[in-house]
């Protein structure tokens, strides 16, 4: 599965324009890497435990967007956005969307 | 009383340390950026290449980094709140976040002996901490890596 956040692709030519797949995760952390994030809060620099919190939920939401695309035929997503909003105290969601499209093999 | 010298405590605490970890943090994102120099991170929708554009994969690549602020700037940034004006200490800390993500997409994708990155983009977001200012800033963008092994 080809992702990318282009609108087009430079060699490949799109055959069918699908519609929109999108992936959300929403995730936490435990209160204890919450109270280390606070304290850091004192000093500053950087919260390494929510970066990669925010990571891995990116990843996730990313692989369900592209269980979805395959679930209804593509085989590329193109012109693909993140966004993130916190919804709690320490909780973000990170929501991933694009198009899918059928693209025809090269060579 | 005690609450008063808590607070000066922890003023002192974020002063000091704060700018001591910012400045660490600054020399090591000047260091990295002499390093990845040479590989072009832009924000066109194009590849520049243009015609001479040989056989290449592309890859999305992204680079993220949450950032604290620290106890004095929060509070500085509060006294300033009521004046108005340009938020200095904020200023730096998301310059500092921009930058370190910028320098993680790079580096991730010099991981994979990218050429190029366009098509790059910024996205900036508030994680809530009780009032206190924690970002994460997200960079991506599509790395065209050059594939030598197609020429006969």
């Amino acid at each position: 599965m080809l992702i990318s956040n282009l609108e087009f692709l430079p060699d490949q030519k799109v055959i069918r324009h699908i519609g929109l797949v999108q992936g959300s995760s929403v995730r936490s952390k435990h209160v204890g890497r919450d109270m280390m994030a606070g304290l850091k809060n004192i000093f500053g620099g950087e919260l390494k435990g929510y970066t990669e919190l925010l990571h891995d939920s990116r990843i996730e939401a990313t692989e369900r967007m592209v269980e979805q695309a395959k679930s209804i035929g593509a085989n590329a997503v193109l012109n693909v956005r993140f966004s993130t909003s916190s919804i709690a105290a320490g909780a973000a969601e990170i929501f991933v969307y694009g198009t899918a499209v059928e693209v025809a093999d090269h060579e | 009383m005690s609450n008063l010298i808590v607070f000066c405590i922890l003023l002192l605490l974020g002063l000091v340390i704060g700018k001591f970890a910012e400045k660490k943090h600054l020399k090591s994102i000047v260091k990295r950026e002499h390093q990845l120099n040479a590989l072009p991170a832009i924000a066109s929708r194009y590849p520049p290449t243009g015609e001479n554009v040989g056989p290449h994969q592309q890859l999305l690549v992204t680079g993220n980094v949450v950032i604290a602020s620290d106890y004095f700037k929060t509070f500085l940034a509060g006294l300033i709140n009521i004046f108005g004006g340009r938020v200095t200490p904020f200023e730096s800390l998301l310059d500092r976040g921009r930058r370190e993500a910028l320098l993680r997409m790079k580096s991730s994708a010099n991981a994979v002996n990218a050429e190029y990155i366009f098509n790059v983009k910024y996205q900036t977001a508030t994680i809530q901490q009780k009032g206190n200012g924690a970002i994460e800033v997200l960079a991506y963008g599509t790395a065209l890596i050059p594939t030598q092994q197609v020429k006969a």
